[in-house]
């Protein structure tokens, strides 16, 4: 798993070979995208509220030290055991002795994208302990014994005759039944079973309240709920960048979360932990693993405001077209592509290539963070280092070229076009990893600028009458 | 070796000037209509609205609706001649066998179909997750138009646990193919009650 030799462009090369299973793949995530478009424009202060959740995450990471010492006294003095983990191993130890400690060898995990980042599960089935991840879509992912392609939708790669196939494999359905209801119900019976016979839970975190010391889970199923409330302990493993200052912000995050992920007007549940129950254990676990390494980066400190809605994976033409598993990294799409160089730079410098900077991603997300005004920055910094593969850096450094003097602009353009009406195969070549499995367009007649230019003497004409 | 400290340190020297929180006291929604809102958008997120005068209707509902053959518990003091009242001691495993909860919201929002469940209204926190069916009544004059307007009345909350709850669980995982039903409720229904709080049970 961490061995990584292919790059994004070899790993989106097997992605594509199917084109069929590609174009229902950039379908399903677009209809996506357009649901939230229907939500988001349901809501006429929208802008106004990305604008405040932005403002609120500034706020957040200009004085997260402080906001930190808030939450934790106030969790603290609410019964919530407090730990803090400087990187993933640190993380994974934590909830191993938090287990050893009860003698518990079972646990049962809600979605959480930060210990699929610490990869917890390897660690602890290394040690003898059970992990059943209970969100339906990394359930599905887990039987597979894959990463999720997405943060929302796990296993939105797989066609439903594939899931049929694990479940008919692992879970003795009948051969050939696919029938997303059938398979769903399949998986609600087997997963009551792990719910009431596990003592332990663990569940993401997606908004801390310093205010107030408890943490809120948002889910769609229902299973974050159904294993804590059933455990003796129950553990939360959350990023130090997921406080908020006041409940009352809660309100914001919530109202943008949902609508800008699935187009839903809310998850079907949010959760808001503050105490044990009576008999119960409740830890937290405080993660930086890189997190304060990046707030001191501040050209990319902007990707720690991510409230993991998944809208600018749904959006990007990118990530529709070679999926999320391309991407060799948890958190894949626009924003894992400028939150992974900064663990490991070397390993993850194919990242900021695998985008057009079309900047539909910075467009949608929730809380405004300039994606695609990162990825660039990333490529400066990733040459500069010395990362880059040679193609990315000629490629770039025409780029760099080009877009710097408006004359190689115009001149590139129309050597460009001239390339495409003529020798249409010299793009689209294996040198060129954007255009396999994939037809050229037709070379355009004339630049914008060559179109203005003839045409904006008649439209001032049209304006005339 | 001290996390704690490094990571407190690390935060403190790398983060920015400060900057300052907005006021967000300026989302507000004074709309008259959240109970027709209300009903709207719940039914749109795959829930079933009964709107009822009184208790009597909404006690009467329930067994026209459920299996009364099997488990019904509440919480609620007015249903509890015919139905289960929810132990807060038992142990939250023996609820697994439930087919229908009714239990009673604090506040209810009109434009995303949620309601606030502080634990004290759910008996046990299990229970509207556990149960097969859950259905909550909501008293009509508890509805407000969003978030903003239910965080204000939520205020600091005398809870341990609370829980927004806007529909029966769901999961589009296999193919993006809606399914009622994930892990929690399989359906949702709730009892907008028209009357007052304060007019007696029998008006
Ligand atoms: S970067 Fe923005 S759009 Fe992408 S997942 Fe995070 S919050 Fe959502």
């Amino acid at each position: 798993m961490e061995k990584i030799t292919k790059d994004h462009a070899a790993l989106a090369e097997a992605f594509i070979q199917n084109e069929e299973h590609v174009d229902w793949h950039d379908g399903a995530l677009w209809w996506i995208r357009q649901k939230r478009d229907i939500a988001s424009k349901k809501i006429p202060e929208w802008e106004a509220l990305r604008e405040a959740a932005s403002q609120i995450k500034n706020n957040v990471l200009s004085n997260l030290h402080d906001y930190l010492l808030q939450f934790e006294a106030n969790a603290t003095r609410n019964g919530i055991k407090v730990h803090w983990a400087a990187d993933a191993e640190e993380h994974n130890a934590i909830v191993y002795s938090i287990l050893k400690e009860k003698d518990i060898r079972q646990l049962v995990k809600s979605k959480s994208m930060l210990t699929e980042e610490c990869h917890l599960n390897e660690y602890l089935i290394e040690r003898g302990v059970d992990v059943i991840n209970s969100d339906l879509g990394e359930y599905i992912q887990q039987l597979d014994n894959e990463p999720p392609s997405h943060i929302v939708l796990p296993c939105i790669h797989k066609r439903k005759e594939e899931i049929g196939a694990l479940f008919h494999e692992h879970l003795g359905t009948e051969k050939g039944v696919s029938d997303p209801t059938l398979l769903t119900r399949v998986a609600r019976k087997h997963l009551r079973n792990v719910f009431v016979t596990r003592r332990a839970a663990l569940t993401g975190v997606n908004f801390a309240v310093a205010e107030t010391g408890e943490y809120v889970v948002c889910t769609n199923e229902g299973n974050a709920d159904m294993g804590a409330h059933l455990s003796d302990v129950q553990i939360a493993s959350m990023g130090l960048e997921k406080i908020v200052p006041q409940k009352k912000h809660l309100a914001v995050f919530l109202r943008l979360l949902a609508r800008s992920a699935t187009g839903q007007p809310i998850t079907i549940y949010s959760s808001h932990f503050k105490r044990p129950r009576e008999g119960q254990e409740m830890h937290l676990i405080l993660v930086d693993y890189g997190r304060s390494r990046q707030l001191g980066r501040p050209a990319f400190r902007d990707s720690l405001k991510c409230i993991r809605c998944g809208a600018c994976m749904n959006t990007c033409p990118v990530y529709r077209k070679s999926g999320g598993l391309s991407y060799h990294n948890t958190i894949s799409g626009p924003i894992g592509a400028i939150l992974a160089p900064n663990l490991d730079m070397k390993k993850h410098a194919d990242l900021p290539f695998a985008s057009t900077l079309c900047g539909s991603c910075s467009n949608v997300c929730p809380v405004k963070i300039n994606i695609h005004d990162q990825l660039y920055e990333w490529r400066q910094v990733i040459v500069r280092e010395g990362y880059a593969a040679n193609t990315k850096v000629f490629g770039m450094k025409a780029m760099a070229w080009t877009l710097s003097s408006p004359t190689s602009y115009a001149r590139m353009g129309k050597a460009g076009r001239w390339v495409l009406n003529n020798i249409p195969f010299a793009v689209n070549n294996k040198l060129n990893p954007w255009f396999k499995q994939r037809e050229m367009p037709d070379g355009r007649k004339g630049s914008f600028d060559e179109w203005y230019a003839k045409n904006n003497d008649q439209t001032e004409e049209a304006d005339e009458h | 070796m001290n996390s704690r400290e490094n990571i407190l340190a690390d935060v403190l020297k790398n983060q920015p000037p400060a900057r300052p929180l907005p006021d967000t006291d300026v989302f507000k929604d004074d709309s008259q209509h959240v109970v027709s809102t209300y009903c709207d958008v719940f039914t749109s997120i795959g829930g079933q609205v009964f709107l009822a005068k009184n208790w009597c209707e909404v006690s009467a509902l329930i067994p026209r609706n459920f299996d009364a053959t099997k488990r019904i518990i509440t919480t609620l003091q007015e249903l509890s001649e015919s139905f289960e009242l929810i132990s807060t001691t038992a142990d939250p495993h023996t609820f697994n066998d439930v087919e229908l909860a009714v239990i009673e919201a604090e506040l209810a929002v009109a434009e995303n179909g949620a309601v606030w469940l502080p634990e004290q209204r759910m008996g046990q926190r299990i229970i509207p997750y556990i149960c097969q069916h859950l259905a909550v009544v909501i008293p009509a004059h508890v509805i407000v138009a969003t978030l903003h307007e239910a965080y204000a009345q939520i205020g600091e909350g005398n809870y341990g646990f609370g829980a927004f709850i806007g529909g029966p669980s769901k999961t589009a995982d296999i193919e993006q193919a809606l399914v009622l039903g994930a892990h929690g409720a399989i359906t949702m229904t709730v009892f907008i009650l028209e009357q007052s709080p304060d007019v007696p049970f029998a008006a």
